[in-house]
């Protein structure tokens, strides 16, 4: 079922690959899952962030806590948005204090919603330090941000657009690659 | 010389509601002429008044001309320019003025103007008392020598109920009419809308009904315990309407007037904080305005009156408890009021007898309110088909302060005579004098 | 739904959807408050202006702990005038402001209609923080938002409101926040102070504070606002404490779990005795806490994007 100018990156299959080989860098890169603690990015990086968590579960037999967090009161842009966008919550229900955070994100563009993210956890406390997880990294950066875990690069052009569906379950979860008609840019 | 060619001449006060001409000489009402006998040839100027009404010149009886004191708001040059375009002949004038209207000078000063700048006849009502202070009575009789038709405190009524007393048994040697505007000040202070359901919903202090008719049965049963003459002004209750009726039936000597707006808005015209629908009395309930419309009806109430009164744009544009009362009303009390006519329950010698029979029967003016042989040619023409919207642009007045912007309107004067001379045409080929 | 709205004048035209909205962003205010830092970026730049010409420590602080929060800079003009005065006060120094480009004037004035006025000549948005007998909106909002956190829900709930009615600008905003939610209302005060038309309204009025408080799970007192009534609506205070003050005896007559609201400041012992005021049942601190993220909540929702002008 293609629809018009939509191309399939990544199935439901293929991302709980990836997403295992994250977690085994993350795992690897830190030693284990000591002092580990994961927050996803609302919306797209909350559902990928419990995946890498029960996938560290079942890797070392332990749960690593887990939050997210609503970057839209740190965002840039407020002002240049049509409108006030709805907020969402922020959960982060332990202290990052002297933790390993695991920003967990979809789709890393600009750098820009890394930048609130970490602008909001430091609001937080203060943690031993911070590592980006993200689903796809598909170029185009405005800020110094590099993530420590990439899922897949998928070079893009900038009239394109990654559509990350991660509702419902996992074998239905997809990512495309989307044209975006002139003019209709976000 | 000067004929009204053929138009259907409506006279309530000689019993006359036909089609015909008028024939005006020297100022003066010359003749009728039923349909087919105007002359083939005349000698002077011939207005066309087929399909139109003619009508004997209209008066209202209730204007604020704010001259002298308040020029920036109406002179006397600009609301009698406001009254002719809106049909008027005469205007009746009230006197809070600055200087007040309680001296035989300012009295002579508004007539002088009136007749060297004016495009109707105006006749100024003084005060009752002096400064409109409700405390000493003015000079009554050097007043009426001077020029004054009546006498009014308006914008405030005598608050005491002796003074009133005092001022209606001494008018009585003069034949004068006094003029209230009916209000409890202690029940009505502060206030700034109608008691009722839109004040509460929108927190605006508010003003009872009983604040008027309170005041309005004291005047009457002070006109009826001293045999003074009263003309209650601007109606605007349900218990008003009856107590003029009550007052009617006893037999005291009690006339009343009411305002379009008061037959034509409810206080719902507030909503939004609109300081243009501020007024003194306030729009009332629909139960009100159903009242004063039964009252027009049964001949309880006996003038429409417009109750002009304009206001610079600045004094209306603030907080609504701060901005002024009141409406400008020359240009629209015509229309409006023909609005009653669409029911059948008005006929239109009924409204001319509210717009210019009854106001020169009680003001006493004898020359007016008439088109019988020998009155004075003051003669309005309708046309009572024609369909407009009120703009800007027909505001001839000073002042903008009024809530019918933008309003659909029936009927419209199309010329006005004052004393044979035309003071506002909107026909071809006739001009008004400079 | 889309946040649309350039001004809060009052709660008489909010849909149903939109207190929603404000309660659903007031929730994740109330989550950066009980963070350790409590401020958060969002409004940075921006200036709101507290435009205050009758004094009111309370509203006006909250509203600037709440800009400060978001990380706006909040100006404060305070000014007394009476309400009676001359329009040229307002509306000169109201424009005056607004040429110094503000996002947002927060505005409490004596004059009703004060707000609404406002709004048709500034460029920036206006919030009402109370006009004269009018609206108080973000205190019918942070009332709800009150309810909400205590109970879980408003429909279907009993909540009388005692007191001044005729002069209240919170009971004109309460009865349109929890009217909208469903909420069974009362209001109950003397005759002179419940004026029969705001039945209207579809409140239940009843002059007897038993039938009130019979049942009700929510009682709102209101303030006995002496400075505001020139001539006595009532013959004294101690009268007044006796027939419309809420005591323990009375409030047994309400539901167990009920609890007690006032939008402050109390005149203790006149319409709540200090027991009741400092009791379990009583959830005012609560309001002066959640006025903090509604204000907060309203301040973000209008100060951003392209069709509020700046």
């Amino acid at each position: 079922m293609k629809k018009s100018g939509r191309k399939l990156i990544l199935d439901g299959k293929g991302m709980d690959r990836v997403l295992s080989r994250l977690t085994h860098e993350i795992l690897e890169k830190n030693r284990g899952a000591e002092e580990i603690a994961l927050v996803g990015i609302c919306s797209g990086g909350v559902p990928l962030s419990r995946v890498i968590q029960g996938k560290i579960r079942s890797i070392e037999g332990v749960d690593v806590q887990a939050g997210y967090v609503d970057i839209t009161l740190y965002r840039d842009d407020l002002s240049r948005a049509g409108y006030q966008p709805r907020l969402k919550r922020t959960e982060i229900p332990f202290s990052i204090d002297d933790k390993k955070v695991i920003l967990v994100d979809d789709v890393l563009f600009t750098g820009r919603t890394i930048r609130a993210a970490m602008d909001a956890l430091i609001d937080f406390g203060r943690p031993k330090n911070i590592q980006l997880a993200v689903l796809i990294d598909r170029g185009h950066r405005e800020l110094p941000i590099r993530a420590d875990y990439v899922g897949r690069n998928v070079p893009t052009a900038r009239s394109e657009t990654v559509e990350v569906v991660v509702e419902g379950e996992m074998e239905g979860w997809n990512v495309f690659l989307r044209e975006i008609p002139p003019g209709k840019g976000e | 010389m000067l004929l009204i060619k053929e138009g259907r001449v409506i006279d309530p006060e000689s019993g006359r509601d036909e089609w015909g001409s008028i024939v005006v000489a020297d100022g003066k009402v010359a003749d009728f002429l039923p349909n087919g006998e105007a002359p083939k040839r005349f000698d002077g100027t011939v207005i066309d008044a087929a399909g139109k009404w003619v009508l004997p010149g209209l008066i209202d009886m209730h204007v604020h001309l704010r001259d002298p004191g308040f020029e920036w708001k109406e002179d006397i040059r600009t609301g009698t320019a406001a009254a002719a375009s809106g049909g008027f002949a005469s205007v009746v004038c009230m006197a809070n003025t600055n200087p007040v209207n309680d001296h035989p000078e300012v009295t002579r000063y508004i007539r002088e103007k009136a007749a060297s700048q004016g495009t109707a006849n105006v006749f100024p009502v003084a005060a009752v008392t002096r400064g409109l202070e409700g405390k000493e009575m003015t000079d009554f009789a050097e007043l009426q020598e001077a020029g004054a038709v009546a006498f009014s405190d308006d914008g405030r009524p005598v608050r005491s109920a002796l003074i009133l007393r005092r001022a209606l048994e001494y008018a009585k040697a003069f034949d004068l009419l006094l003029m209230e505007h009916a209000e409890d000040h202690e029940l009505s202070e502060g206030g700034a809308a109608n008691e009722g359901w839109t004040a509460h919903r929108l927190g605006i202090p508010p003003i009872p009904s009983a604040a008027e008719e309170i005041a309005i049965a004291r005047d009457i049963l002070l006109a009826r315990f001293t045999g003074g003459r009263i003309h209650i002004q601007h109606i605007s209750t349900k218990m008003g309407v009856d107590l003029l009726r009550m007052g009617k039936r006893a037999g005291v000597r009690v006339t009343g007037e009411t305002a379009p707006h008061y037959f034509t808005l409810t206080d719902a015209a507030i909503e939004g904080y609109n300081t243009h629908a501020k007024m003194n009395p306030p729009l009332r309930g629909e139960e009100d305005r159903m009242a004063i419309l039964e009252g027009i009806v049964d001949g309880t109430i006996d003038v429409i009156a417009s109750d002009h009164a304009p206001h610079d744009e600045y004094t209306k544009r603030c907080e609504f408890i701060a901005a002024s009362n009141g409406i400008i009303g020359l240009e629209t009390a015509l229309p409006l009021s023909m609005g009653l006519l669409a029911g059948g329950k008005v006929t239109p010698a009924r409204l001319v007898e509210l717009m210019s029979a009854a106001p020169a029967r009680i003001l006493g003016l004898k020359e007016k309110g008439s088109l019988r042989k020998g009155a004075d040619a003051d003669i309005t023409i309708v046309d009572p088909e024609t369909e407009w919207e009120f703009g800007e642009s027909d505001v001839r007045s000073k002042s903008r302060n009024t809530p019918f912007f933008g309003w659909k309107m029936r009927g419209r004067a199309v010329a006005v005579l004052c004393h044979g001379r035309i003071t506002h045409s909107l026909l071809k080929g006739i001009a008004p004098v400079a | 739904m889309e946040w649309r709205r350039k001004h809060v004048l009052g709660l008489a035209d909010f849909s149903t959807e939109e207190i929603e909205f404000v309660i659903d962003t007031a929730r994740s205010m109330e989550d950066v408050l009980t963070r350790d830092i409590k401020k958060v970026p969002a409004l940075r730049g921006k200036t709101v202006v507290n435009l205050f010409f009758e004094a009111s420590t309370r509203t006006r602080t909250s509203f600037e702990i709440a800009g400060k929060r978001l990380s706006a800079d909040m100006v404060n003009f305070s000014s007394a005038v009476s309400s009676v005065e001359k329009g040229e006060t307002l509306l000169d120094t109201a424009r005056n402001i607004d040429s110094m480009k503000p996002s947002i004037i927060v505005i409490r004035h004596p004059a009703s209609g004060a707000a609404h006025f406002l709004s048709r000549y500034v460029s920036c948005s206006v919030i009402n923080a109370g006009d004269g007998s009018n609206e108080h909106p973000t205190q019918g909002l942070l009332d709800l938002y009150s309810v909400l956190k205590a109970k879980d829900k408003v429909k279907g709930l009993k909540i009388t409101i005692i007191g001044d009615i005729l002069h209240s600008r919170v009971v004109r905003s309460s009865l349109h926040s929890f009217g909208r939610m469903g909420a069974d209302l009362w209001l109950c005060g003397p005759a002179s102070l419940v004026p029969r038309e705001m039945g209207r309204s579809g409140a239940t009025i009843t002059y007897d504070i038993r039938e009130a408080v019979r049942d009700a799970d929510v009682v709102m007192m209101l303030r006995i606002q002496l400075e505001r009534q020139k001539t006595a609506f009532f013959p004294s205070l101690r009268e007044y404490a006796r027939k419309y003050g809420l005591n323990s005896e009375i409030f047994s007559l309400a539901k167990k779990d009920a609890v007690i609201m006032h939008p402050g400041p109390i005149n203790r012992g006149v319409e709540l005795s200090d027991e009741l005021a400092d009791s379990a049942h009583s959830i005012i601190l609560n309001q002066v806490e959640s006025g903090v993220a509604i204000r907060m909540a309203l301040l973000y929702l209008l100060a951003g994007g392209h069709n509020a002008a700046h």
